[in-house]
């Protein structure tokens, strides 16, 4: 039997976890996310989800890796004892991979603007230059309009960067690389806010980020909007921090951790919300403008504002732009490679892959997924997937493995064990979390939203046709189903291995 | 920036802020 790998630090498992955390959401969606739902006030729901859902979730996702010590699939067919759990681990995996072949594409979107950031090659009106120029977007995602080629070069360099990575291994390739990374990032981040702040006007910026207004607190819908932000963030329903979690030492602490990696996660969230801010109160104040006019999330701010913003800075504008693509960067990487790593881990563990082989074949079915993606249709599949994933995929995921550790495994026993090696430790509150709080939120969350693309469509600004609709559920419904035959194929049998505890 | 704008900024500070000194005090004090 082949010896499982192990971080060779704890530090090493932190930068890795955090980076895996630490991804595009902290940068273009919680600021905007903040300002939208009440400023500073937000951090009072924000710190509630965070608190009822988000740490205990990792605190599941971590424990459930370092006890089983198993890859997704087969840690919930060792824990439960049965064999059909083990859907909901192929599916976070098969989700994973899904996610992951579209965001490698906005990677790509990045390392290409990464180049144009010196030149500032956008020119003066980014917006076209983003849509038409760069993605040839069709405004249909049923109208394909051909390959863009430079998207999809970009493309196989970002592949090639996550097949050279985790191929390495996990001390030698994703320690060793989110050491580095991690620190880079916010050494990035404190430059980023320390310019931002000094531009003319950023301090109007920051005052609409900060001042609260509490009545927003009285919606249901900003609640529910800070449970997704926590959720989407901390990277858990994707099997990430389980696998992450299945490489700790015996013994490692468990809750401790994951405290200090939602607190990391949250901490670059709130300094982001500054250098984007700052920067949109710049901007505003040399438009003469509210920064209600021009301020937006995703990939509009990261390709179109934020550039256009930059092409107002003058003299040193392009370091600017260099520095903020190379974070985005850094952090859609750290993110990557771990979303990869889940299918793996998966490969390797359920059908006795080699590394070089599951990674070759993780690396090189992303790929060919993420082809659709480059095309002028793809913008649109990239909105569309995103959301279907983000519900049907990582929500789902969630709370089905919450019931299962709350409800058939039984969340006391699951607690005592995770006190047992931690430096902290959780009381019955994480209990009541795990069996109630969070299945009730996602699960409000998923009928929510699929009521809402019933009803409306999706966006609900302009529809895109039903037929795409329904085909994107379609590819939603096709991976639930591999999931089954994953659970049928799998050649290790985990039901009766005992727990090394 | 208003003081409402400064006291939200004050106590996120310290809950983020001081939420991490606690638990790397905590690991620094056990190292399991």
């Amino acid at each position: 039997m082949v010896k499982r790998e192990h971080w060779g630090t704890r530090y090493g498992f932190l930068m890795a976890a955090m980076g895996a955390a630490i991804g595009l959401g902290n940068i273009w969606r919680f600021p905007y996310m903040t300002y939208r739902s009440g400023g500073g006030a937000f951090f009072i729901p924000y710190l509630f989800a965070l608190i009822t859902a988000g740490i205990p979730l990792l605190v599941l996702e971590i424990g459930l890796g370092a006890k089983t010590r198993r890859s997704s699939p087969l840690a919930f067919e060792k824990l439960t004892g049965k064999k059909r759990y083990g859907w909901v681990g192929w599916w976070a995996t098969i989700g994973s991979l899904l996610l992951v072949s579209y965001y490698s594409v906005i990677m790509a979107w990045t390392l290409s603007y990464l180049i144009k950031a010196p030149t500032l090659a956008w020119g003066t009106d980014p917006n076209t230059y983003f849509m038409k120029d760069f993605l040839g977007w069709t405004g249909n995602p049923l109208n394909l309009g051909g390959i863009r080629l430079e998207i999809l070069i970009a493309l196989v360099v970002v592949w090639t960067i996550n097949w050279l990575i985790v191929g390495k291994g996990v001390r030698k390739g994703i320690e060793c690389v989110t050491k580095i990374m991690i620190p880079l990032s916010w050494i990035i981040i404190a430059i980023l806010v320390i310019r931002s702040l000094t531009f003319p006007g950023a301090m109007e910026g920051v005052n609409w980020y900060l001042n609260p207004d509490f009545s927003k607190l009285r919606n249901p819908r900003v609640w529910l909007d800070a449970y997704g932000q926590v959720f989407f963030t901390l990277s858990v329903g994707q099997g990430a921090m389980i696998i992450y979690g299945s490489y700790l030492k015996r013994k490692s602490d468990i809750i401790n951790n994951s405290f200090i990696i939602a607190f990391a996660d949250s901490i670059f969230a709130f300094l982001a919300g500054f250098a984007v801010f700052g920067t949109l109160g710049f901007m505003a104040s040399q438009m003469g403008v509210g920064i209600d006019e021009v301020v937006v999330s995703g990939a509009e701010l990261a390709f179109v504002t934020y550039p256009k913003a930059i092409s107002m800075l003058g003299a040193g504008s392009g370091i600017i732009g260099v520095l903020f693509f190379f974070l985005l960067l850094m952090a859609g990487l750290s993110s990557s490679i771990c979303l990869i790593e889940v299918s793996t881990g998966g490969l390797m563990g359920s059908f006795k892959m080699s590394r070089k082989k599951a990674v070759t074949v993780a690396c090189g079915v992303s790929l060919l997924a993420g082809i659709i993606y480059t095309t002028g249709g793809g913008f649109g599949w990239l909105d569309l997937m995103d959301n279907y994933i983000n519900y049907f995929s990582l929500a789902l995921v969630g709370a089905l493995e919450a019931l299962l550790i709350g409800w058939v495994f039984e969340a006391r026993r699951f607690r005592i064990w995770v006190n047992f090696t931690s430096e902290i430790y959780v009381g019955r509150w994480w209990d009541w979390c795990i069996k109630l709080v969070t299945p009730f939120i996602l699960v409000t969350t998923l009928v929510w939203t699929s009521m809402s693309i019933l009803k409306a469509g999706y966006p609900t600004e302009a529809p895109y046709p039903s037929l795409a609709l329904l085909l994107g559920f379609l590819i939603i419904l096709a991976g639930m189903i591999a999931a089954f035959l994953c659970v049928r194929l799998t050649k290790v049998d985990v039901t009766r291995e005992k727990f090394e505890v | 920036m208003t003081v409402a704008a400064w006291l939200m900024l004050t106590i996120i500070v310290c809950v983020l802020f001081g939420g991490m000194a606690y638990c790397l005090r905590m690991a620094m004090k056990k190292r399991l």
